[in-house]
């Protein structure tokens, strides 16, 4: 019994003294889980390139994220939507918005028959999703699917259960084209769908899409590229058909550029320009501007420099689409402002 | 005669008066009745502390709704107006039609096992039962996906309003996923609890009621059901209430299944929402004190909900002990 004890007094010490190490600055950040595969990626990386920082993600989720930046557990945060002012207010420490990655919705949907790509309008997934279009071979899907023969069976409409950043970022794409949805049902993680089942995930509304016929659901670009899902295009606010892709993700974020404020809480849906996909969105990192510790202040602005550069080489091979060039320049700016 | 004191009268034996306290200590007595106390007193106090952060969490919510939480049928983050009202009648259709395939499938099978299989038979098929109890629920929930939800859209669903589609549980579109796929996944999960635990007790009715019975010239059947099983029925009755709690708090298995849609729907077909699916699925997305307060709420409701099912559960095993049956 006494070896017993002395052996576990003797691994606590070891353990503590290997956490005490000097030198190495260990960070603790929280949040979305969109982006978690690209951040574990370059948590990774820089670690095995400066060994003495850490870096330990946890994805809980954009809303705990917040969460736990407001409360201070966390060195920094993840969202997929920015914070709102009442949130930011509630802060002690002002909290920077850095955007990281650029993430794309794209509708999926199985209709008996038809092997084609669709074409999808705006006021058209407005109207399925707010229950006023209800079968397939409405005029505003099939005027801009001309020689695509569409069944007049029932549109089964499919969403997300759970709270999830591609929910507010396709809400966000829908309250921006249509004001009816903008006032019956707004934008957020999770809202008051009029219609349709939830699943739970990608996996759950692309499962319920897969399975049921003539239904139409919202999955993530990068889910829909890894799993060989067929998505349709969607009708940007130039009027064109574009099928999304990591390129027209990337457009939609510079031709966003121009109107971007400077603390980059801004949504690039429908974003103008010809290339530009319009369900496209920034995920953010959620940085205090003041750091008490000089240590991990150093640290945090090293890893945002090195993400803003050499990271953003990693996100293709993950199917996240890259900062483009005016906004890397904007945020190097806003990096200044950490201290 | 009288003044000489032996050694035998001066000497009194430990054993036969008062035990000192350190004679209690020393030979565990003590130790055992303080440590079974307070592990006793720590299950309370870690059940009134649930209730009490539930109590505490929720009270923005209580504040903004009030009572009228209860009754509200709306679910809208976004412009912060919260009820609870669909999800109350999701988890009580999804467990009360649970119960209907459960309790006759399980009492069934149990008289089967208990009376009528041989004993070697009912002891390996008891043994892959309580296998069936182990397994986790999201094994149940994929299983509900793949193989009940296509089944109920092809062939169960359009065999059901075929015959029964005049009745207005019956009405209506049928997408696979509805209150009647979370119930029969849900039957499937608890009804392993009924056949064991209500296996369990029918072996243990005396010989002698059955004897007797059959002396009086009743059938097996009769034997069984109008002797055996009122005997057993307060733990027959135990166990439906231990599959109706299961099937309360049900979440994995239960939100991949029922569609997700907060909805009162008269049509067992359509989707609807459970507390403990909304909870799982919105709560770690919940940006906002009010909705972050709404879904603790929910959860002091579904907490209370099985609270006092199971008050009634305990008042009616009371009743029908009271009637007769195997003396408690």
């Amino acid at each position: 019994m006494r070896k017993f004890l002395v052996s576990l007094l003797a691994l606590c010490a070891l353990t503590f003294t290997a956490q005490a190490q000097s030198g190495t600055v260990l960070l603790n950040a929280a949040g979305a889980t969109f982006p978690a595969p690209i951040y574990l990626k370059w948590f990774d990386v820089y670690h095995t390139a400066h060994p003495n920082v850490q870096i330990n993600y946890q994805a809980i989720g954009s809303g705990a994220g917040i969460r736990q930046v407001l409360a201070g557990t966390v060195d920094f945060g993840a969202s997929d939507g920015p914070m709102t002012d009442e949130q930011l207010a509630q802060s002690k420490v002002k909290i920077l918005h850095f955007p990281t990655v650029l993430g794309a919705v794209v509708p999926t949907y199985n209709i008996p028959g038809v092997t084609a790509s669709l074409n999808f309008t705006q006021k058209a997934l407005a109207g399925i999703y707010l229950g006023q279009i209800t079968k397939w071979n409405d005029p505003e899907i099939t005027k801009a699917n001309p020689g695509v023969k569409l069944p007049g069976d029932d549109i089964v409409v499919v969403h997300r259960s759970d709270g999830s950043g591609t929910t507010y970022i396709f809400t966000d794409f829908l309250s921006k084209v249509s004001d009816e949805w903008k006032s019956k049902v707004g934008k957020a993680t999770s809202v008051n769908w009029p219609v349709g089942l939830g699943g739970k995930g990608n996996e759950g509304v692309s499962g319920l899409v897969k399975q049921t016929p003539d239904a139409i659901g919202y999955i993530e670009l990068i889910y829909a590229l890894q799993n060989n899902i067929t998505y349709g295009a969607v009708q940007n606010a130039a009027g064109k058909f574009l099928k999304a892709d990591l390129n027209g993700v990337t457009a939609a974020a510079a031709g966003a550029v121009k109107d971007m404020p400077a603390d980059f809480r801004v949504s690039i849906t429908d974003a103008p320009g010809a290339a530009a996909y319009p369900i496209s969105s920034f995920t953010w990192l959620l940085i205090p501007a003041q750091i008490q510790d000089a240590a991990k202040r150093d640290a945090i602005k090293a890893f945002l420099k090195w993400m803003m550069t050499d990271g953003q080489g990693y996100n293709e091979g993950l199917s996240y689409a890259k900062l483009p060039k005016p906004v890397v320049v904007k945020e190097m700016k806003q990096l200044a402002l950490v201290q | 005669m009288a003044t000489t004191a032996t050694s035998m009268d001066r000497a009194v034996p430990p054993e036969a008066g008062p035990r000192s306290f350190v004679h209690r200590l020393r030979h565990g007595d003590e130790v055992a009745h303080v440590l079974t106390l307070m592990f006793a007193a720590l299950i309370l106090l870690v059940t009134s502390l649930l209730v009490f952060i539930l109590w505490e969490k929720s009270h923005l919510s209580r504040a903004q709704f009030g009572w009228s939480f209860l009754w509200t049928s709306v679910w809208d983050p976004v412009f912060g107006h919260f009820g609870a009202l669909p999800f109350i009648y999701g988890t009580l259709v999804t467990s009360v039609v649970s119960l209907a395939i459960a309790v006759p499938l399980g009492l069934a099978a149990a008289i089967f096992l208990a009376e009528l299989a041989p004993r070697t038979l009912s002891d390996y098929i008891a043994f892959l039962i309580d296998l069936l109890a182990a397994v986790p629920s999201v094994i149940y929930g994929l299983f509900g996906i793949f193989i009940v939800v296509p089944l109920m859209r092809t062939t169960i669903g359009p065999a059901l309003k075929h015959t029964l589609g005049f009745l207005p549980i019956f009405s209506g579109p049928n997408y696979g996923v509805g209150f009647l796929t979370a119930g029969i996944v849900l039957a499937i999960m608890i009804v392993p609890f009924i056949i064991s635990v209500s296996r369990e007790v029918l072996l243990t009715v005396p010989r002698d009621q059955r004897e007797a019975a059959m002396g009086l010239g009743a059938t097996r059947w009769e034997a069984t059901w109008k002797v055996v099983v009122p005997w057993a029925r307060t733990g027959v009755m135990g166990s439906i209430f231990l599959a109706l709690a299961r099937a309360l708090g049900e979440t994995m298995a239960v939100t991949m299944v029922i569609g997700n849609d907060p909805k009162i729907v008269a049509s067992l077909f359509a989707p609807g929402y459970t507390i403990a699916a909304v909870i799982a699925n919105e709560f770690t997305e919940a940006t906002g004190d009010l909705y972050l307060s709404a879904l603790i709420e929910l959860g002091l409701v579904l907490f209370l909900m099985t609270f006092i099912l199971n008050g009634l559960a305990r008042l009616l095993i009371l009743a029908t002990e009271r009637g007769g049956g195997r003396p408690s």
